[in-house]
């Protein structure tokens, strides 16, 4: 049994260099470069910390090139770290034990593992045979995706004749059949439309919540995070840059909260409350230092003739970018002053 | 055991399922698989008949029952995985296969396997065609025909885990072409593919018995004919063996540092 006290995902000083080929642009240099590779070290994940308990869904946040991609394929067992250390259910991923295998799943929203040409079912049937489902549990797994998944009428068609978004359902199924007790998600939503992503959003969080499954997701569209993610983990630059709430992540890096009030009074002036951001009929946008709030709020409900007022975070994508246009502010600083 | 049986069958029946959904690209194939040893035939023939009836021992009839049974062996022992590890890894469809709970090559053997089960049926009767075309003559002892099941199954065997050996290629290069290119050109020769080795100068039949390709293609094509005595096959059947052994061992490491390698610089 597996113990449900100890971490489902342990990571420690996980580290991941690559050495990549570098040369000028131009046939002289390519010439150049024939005879003498220039070779560069790039840190693709420089020390990354961090536990993920049984049954938690964590989402990893970060521009492209942070280094999300290169984590999970190092929780995965596809790539070697250069140096820490990782346990996956007990497991060290690297050496792909087919007890682990059996145990996890990777799903890559840009690649896929369906046959082309034939029906999904015929994939389905060929990963029961390789993961070795009892027919029964097979069976009880395969009805509940379909369900879940609303697959019924895209099973029996070949992979290429199915829209990008019908396709990722299949892929999603495929790479559940064999009820993995850890899912790495990496970016399972991309290139589809609203509907779509939100149906898989809608699907993760149901089969987590029947499962009890460990899911680490990767993803650009905040509405993924937002909807399934409690926790997230910042990346940039290969290091963890936030590891907490998402509640918490949008207090501790937006200084600002939005107000918006509706006012029957179109002339009135409110340079004196805040940073208008956006003033429409009836409507203005205020952006408020967050320690100042309370006060620009009874103000504003004292002197004006207000109908409505509310307060909000920023967007989540207005936070993170924050977060990232910081961090990077910081790190020339710290150039400059050495 | 049961597990490995198991997955074989259900790779038959996807790949053998998606095949026939090609039957054009099948049919061009098959014109390929046919019409290259039936061009060196006519070659050979025409030399043979303009040269007083036979080269080197082998007259028209000879050269055509050779380049028949040469043209069954080839299919049966070919394998095209140089080609597609390249592709394979150049549109990054090796990691979901590294991360299945087997090992990858059993897809490709069942997939192999599978191809040559959908051309049989058409291939076969088209070698009997031409051998009554053009005349083929051989007549193997029954032992000889006994031995060519072991002797095919082993050149099929060593055959497949030496070019998936050299495909592996793909994992310090993702340009292939080159290695696949080269290997190619070496076996059409070596493994008799041109001529009958009996032919080719003693410096190529030597280094035909060295490597691989000999033992291959050539050897099980010979035993067929019954053009050897129940020595020589023996013989020829240890050599199998033994690289199969090596081809195995060769197999295993490669594979072991190449995907070290793969998962080391970045998958």
């Amino acid at each position: 049994m597996q113990d449900t006290l100890s971490p489902a995902v342990r990571v420690r000083e996980l580290r991941k260099l690559y050495s990549v080929h570098e040369r000028e642009a131009g046939a002289l240099a390519a010439v150049k470069s024939l005879a003498r590779r220039q070779t560069r070290e790039v840190t693709a994940v420089g020390g990354l910390s961090f536990d993920v308990a049984p049954g938690e869904i964590i989402g990893f946040l970060g521009s492209n090139g942070a280094g999300k991609t290169t984590t999970l394929k190092m929780l995965s067992g596809l790539l070697y770290p250069t140096s820490g250390e990782i346990g996956v259910l007990g497991h060290t991923p690297s050496r792909r034990e087919r007890a682990f295998l059996r145990r996890i799943t990777l799903v890559m929203g840009n690649r896929n593992q369906l046959g082309w040409d034939i029906p999904a079912l015929d994939s389905f049937e060929l990963n029961r045979v390789i993961y070795r489902i009892p027919p029964d549990q097979y069976k009880r797994t395969l009805d509940e995706l379909i369900e879940l998944l609303d697959l019924d009428a895209l099973i029996r068609k070949p992979v290429r004749n199915l829209s990008l978004g019908e396709r990722m359902k299949c892929e999603v199924a495929a790479a559940l059949l064999h009820q993995p007790q850890v899912l790495f998600l990496d970016e399972p939503t991309i290139g589809l439309d609203v509907t779509m992503q939100r149906r898989i959003r809608a699907f993760i969080a149901e089969y987590n919540r029947r499962h009890g499954a460990t899911v680490l997701l990767t993803s650009h569209y905040m509405a993924d995070m937002a909807a399934l993610c409690k926790r997230v983990v910042v990346i940039h630059h290969g290091q963890l840059l936030f590891d907490g709430d998402l509640a918490a992540l949008v207090g501790r890096f937006s200084p600002h909260k939005t107000v918006i009030i509706e006012l029957a009074d179109d002339g009135v002036d409110l340079r004196g409350y805040g940073e208008i951001v956006a003033r429409e009929e009836g409507r203005a946008t205020l952006r408020v230092p967050k320690g100042e709030t309370a006060a620009v709020t009874a103000r504003l409900l004292a002197d004006l003739p207000i109908s409505d007022l509310t307060v909000e975070d920023p967007p989540i994508e207005e936070v993170i970018e924050q977060v990232f246009a910081q961090e990077a502010a910081e790190s020339t600083g710290a150039t400059a002053a050495v | 055991m049961n597990t490995l049986l198991a997955v074989y069958h259900a790779n038959f029946r996807v790949t053998i399922a998606t095949q026939l959904q090609y039957r054009a690209s099948l049919a061009i194939w098959l014109l390929g698989t046919v019409l290259e040893p039936t061009i060196y035939l006519v070659v050979w023939r025409t030399i043979a008949q303009s040269g007083g009836g036979a080269v080197g021992g082998y007259s028209a009839a000879d050269f055509a029952a050779y380049f028949l049974i040469l043209m069954i062996v080839n299919h049966l022992t070919f394998s095209w995985i140089m080609w597609e590890y390249e592709y394979r890894i150049r549109q990054g469809q090796f990691s979901p296969l590294l991360l299945r709970p087997i090992h990858p090559i059993h897809k490709d053997i069942a997939d192999n396997i599978a191809y040559k089960l959908v051309i049989l049926p058409v291939l076969l009767p088209a070698a009997a065609l031409l051998a009554i075309t053009f005349g083929a003559d051989f007549n193997p002892a029954p032992w000889a025909l006994l031995a060519f099941v072991p002797a095919l199954l082993l050149a099929f065997l060593v055959r497949f885990l030496t070019e998936w050996t050299l495909a592996t290629s793909a994992f310090w290069t993702t340009r292939t072409g080159a290695v696949n290119q080269m290997y190619f050109v070496v076996s059409l020769f070596l493994s008799g593919q041109v001529a009958p080795l009996d032919l080719l100068p003693a410096p190529i039949r030597i280094a035909a018995a060295i490597l691989p390709f000999r033992w291959t293609v050539y050897f099980p094509v010979e035993l067929a004919l019954g053009r050897l005595t129940p020595q020589e096959t023996l013989l020829g059947l240890a050599a199998q063996a033994g690289w199969l052994v090596v081809s195995l061992l060769l197999f295993r490491t490669v594979w072991h540092i190449g995907v070290q390698r793969y998962s080391g610089v970045g998958a």
